[in-house]
């Protein structure tokens, strides 16, 4: 519709309506539709996200499905209690924290460090062509992953095969408890490294080029490039990652963890999430899981503001 | 055009030596190896003769179909494949349905009363986690317990889809949708012809994620189902092939069988080839800032 028509229809709502500021109810009848379409939507995070909240309350009773939130006793802290005196609970928070330490040193680096590669390759093909392998995994479901870790590296896997000729063997790789945080941070790498890679490229495409010709006129090499250019532009996305990556400090993948489970045992495996799966929903101690889910999702909000508070001071955006 | 423009060098930079061009092109070609190899392994073992995949080998060469004749003469793998493609169909239509018109609703907060903080309702849960225990106790109220539907309704929404989805919205030309409202045109018919329609590239991805989303869950089958018989694929291939439980417990495996390997291969990939199928419709939209430019947002 032209221009002059659209003016003129705008005039002859105008005309209706001179002056007078809609009431609140007419607005709402007038955007029927818009509720229509989100309301649904919003009553689904009020039952799947706002209500389960209540159910924390177990963490302050003798829980108990049969009785119910109101029938069951209330005991205070005690589950807190009991949960902080627990020999197994504590070496599940203690693992966790070992497991997530590692993955922020190892796992965190890697999609910058791949995404800075990538980026320094010209061929536009063979860019591409990385790009599509690397996603892949991302999208491969943790119990496919497993399976797949387990063949490769089993006794007749083909990795075993080429490591027997030079002496060396990976048939127990995926079953022994000593080295199975860093095994779950290789699969973590291996899973997850090329998708993280997205964000990067998108940042370091931000970056003005004008900047890299001046760095050249200045006779800046490739590394003083990627120090004094690349670096400080990308140097937001990775406090806000940063950021949200400690707030999630105390969830380590809980699918990848409670799939290897029976093959290294308790002492190495059991995290806080499976602490509370095992013993709660399996071992029917209600009270003690949801006290150990709270504080870990207490911690995490705590860490969450801590490190965006340190981000913001070290002079980046941070998160929020 | 653009591509040969993109490949040529800047003026500014220089050619790399031959050493740091050598080390990059080994570290690409391991890195790719690294990732690849496990797929091909795979696939190759589930294609092999029994022989040849116990002999090991770099890659089993025999080929032999004796694996997948044994899988589909049972009836477990066949029924777990089609009860995760019945959840993958049905949570997807009704997951990419609900965060379209969710999305769209939340498209014009000056105008919609309320809206904006629905929108900050739905922003806040992203940072928030109810916790296994509550949410167990949730879908156990409803009811819900060995039904299908707890596979599916858990993960109706993301907030994170959600959001991609609002800002690509948001991004949209106000001038088209304002012209087509002054045309007397109702909202469903403006998100229905002229949102949707421009929106291919983000329900493309949206819809990627929900699908391989429900397709590889298992933690709420573990979590719900009691019934082996409702397993979806990922929980059978936890129990065959992870945990090692010998699939003739579940099911009726005649005659002589080949090793377990080959069969399990099969059922890796079995589970996998759906998502390789889908992967390349919708992989060309990632760079599209179709997502960076949400997560910038």
């Amino acid at each position: 519709m032209s221009v002059i028509e659209r003016s003129r229809h705008q005039s002859a709502v105008q005309a209706e309506a001179p002056d007078r500021r809609p009431t609140l109810l007419s607005r709402i009848w007038r955007e029927r539709w818009m509720y229509v379409f989100f309301l649904p939507g919003l009553m689904f995070f009020a039952v799947f996200a706002y209500l389960p909240l209540l159910g924390n309350v177990a963490a302050f009773q003798d829980y108990s499905p049969f009785l119910g939130f109101r029938g069951s006793p209330f005991v205070g802290w005690s589950n807190f209690v009991d949960l902080f005196s627990d020999r197994e609970a504590l070496a599940a928070i203690k693992n966790t924290l070992v497991i997530s330490l590692l993955q922020i040193i190892f796992a965190f680096p890697a999609p910058i460090a791949l995404a800075l590669l990538l980026n320094s390759l010209l061929s536009h093909r063979i860019k591409r062509f990385v790009q599509s392998v690397v996603y892949l995994p991302h999208f491969i479901g943790w119990v496919i992953v497993i399976s797949i870790w387990q063949n490769v590296l089993s006794e007749t896997g083909g990795l075993n095969h080429l490591l027997q000729q030079v002496g060396l063997s990976t048939s127990h790789l995926m079953s022994n408890a000593s080295i199975f945080k860093e095994v779950l941070t290789a699969q973590v790498m291996w899973k997850e490294t090329g998708w993280g890679t997205i964000i990067f490229f998108a940042a370091i495409s931000s970056i003005d080029t004008d900047l890299y010709e001046a760095a050249v006129t200045d006779g800046a090499g490739a590394w003083r490039r990627i120090w004094h250019v690349t670096s400080p532009g990308i140097a937001g996305v990775i406090a806000l990652l940063l950021v949200l990556r400690i707030g999630d400090v105390l969830t380590v993948g809980f699918e990848q963890i409670v799939l290897q489970q029976n093959a290294v045992g308790n002492d190495a495996a059991q995290v806080i999430d499976t602490f509370v799966y095992y013993n709660g929903v399996l071992g029917g101690n209600w009270g003690l899981a949801t006290a150990a889910g709270i504080f870990k999702g207490v911690v995490g909000t705590i860490l969450v503001v801590l490190a965006n508070k340190a981000a913001k001071r070290l002079g980046t955006a941070g998160a929020f | 055009m653009t591509a040969r423009r993109e490949q040529r060098r800047p003026v500014w930079m220089d050619e790399p030596s031959a050493v740091v061009q050598l080390l990059k092109i080994v570290v690409i070609a391991v890195i790719v190896v690294v990732m690849l190899y496990p797929f091909l392994y795979v696939v190759a073992s589930s294609f092999a003769t029994p022989e040849a995949a116990t002999a090991g080998g770099l890659l089993p060469t025999q080929f032999s179909l004796e694996a997948y004749r044994n899988i589909f003469a049972g009836d477990v793998v066949t029924h777990a494949l089609l009860v995760s493609v019945g959840i993958t169909v049905v949570g997807t239509v009704l997951s990419v349905a609900l965060t379209v018109t969710t999305a769209y609703g939340l498209t014009r907060t000056r105008d919609v009363p309320g809206s904006r903080f629905a929108l900050y309702l739905i922003l806040l849960t992203m940072l928030f986690g109810a916790g296994i225990i509550p949410q167990y106790l949730l879908v156990r109220s409803l009811g819900l317990i060995n039904s299908y539907w707890s596979l599916i309704l858990p993960g109706l929404l993301s907030a994170f889809n959600l959001i991609v989805v609002r800002n690509f919205f948001m991004n949209i030309p106000r001038d088209i949708l304002e012209s087509a409202r002054m045309d007397g045109a109702a909202e469903p018919s403006i998100l229905g012809r002229i949102v949707l329609p421009l929106s291919k590239p983000v329900v493309a991805v949206v819809a990627l994620f929900y699908a391989v989303g429900y397709w590889n869950n298992f933690f709420n089958a573990m979590l719900y189902l009691n019934d082996n018989a409702k397993w979806p694929i990922q929980q059978v291939l936890n129990h065959y092939v992870v945990q090692g439980v010998q699939l003739s417990t579940v099911q009726d495996v005649h005659q002589v069988a080949p090793p377990p390997q080959t069969i399990q291969m099969a059922v890796v990939v079995l589970a996998t080839v759906p998502i390789l199928v889908v992967y390349p419709f919708a992989q060309r939209y990632f760079t599209q800032g179709v997502l960076t430019g949400a997560i910038k947002g």
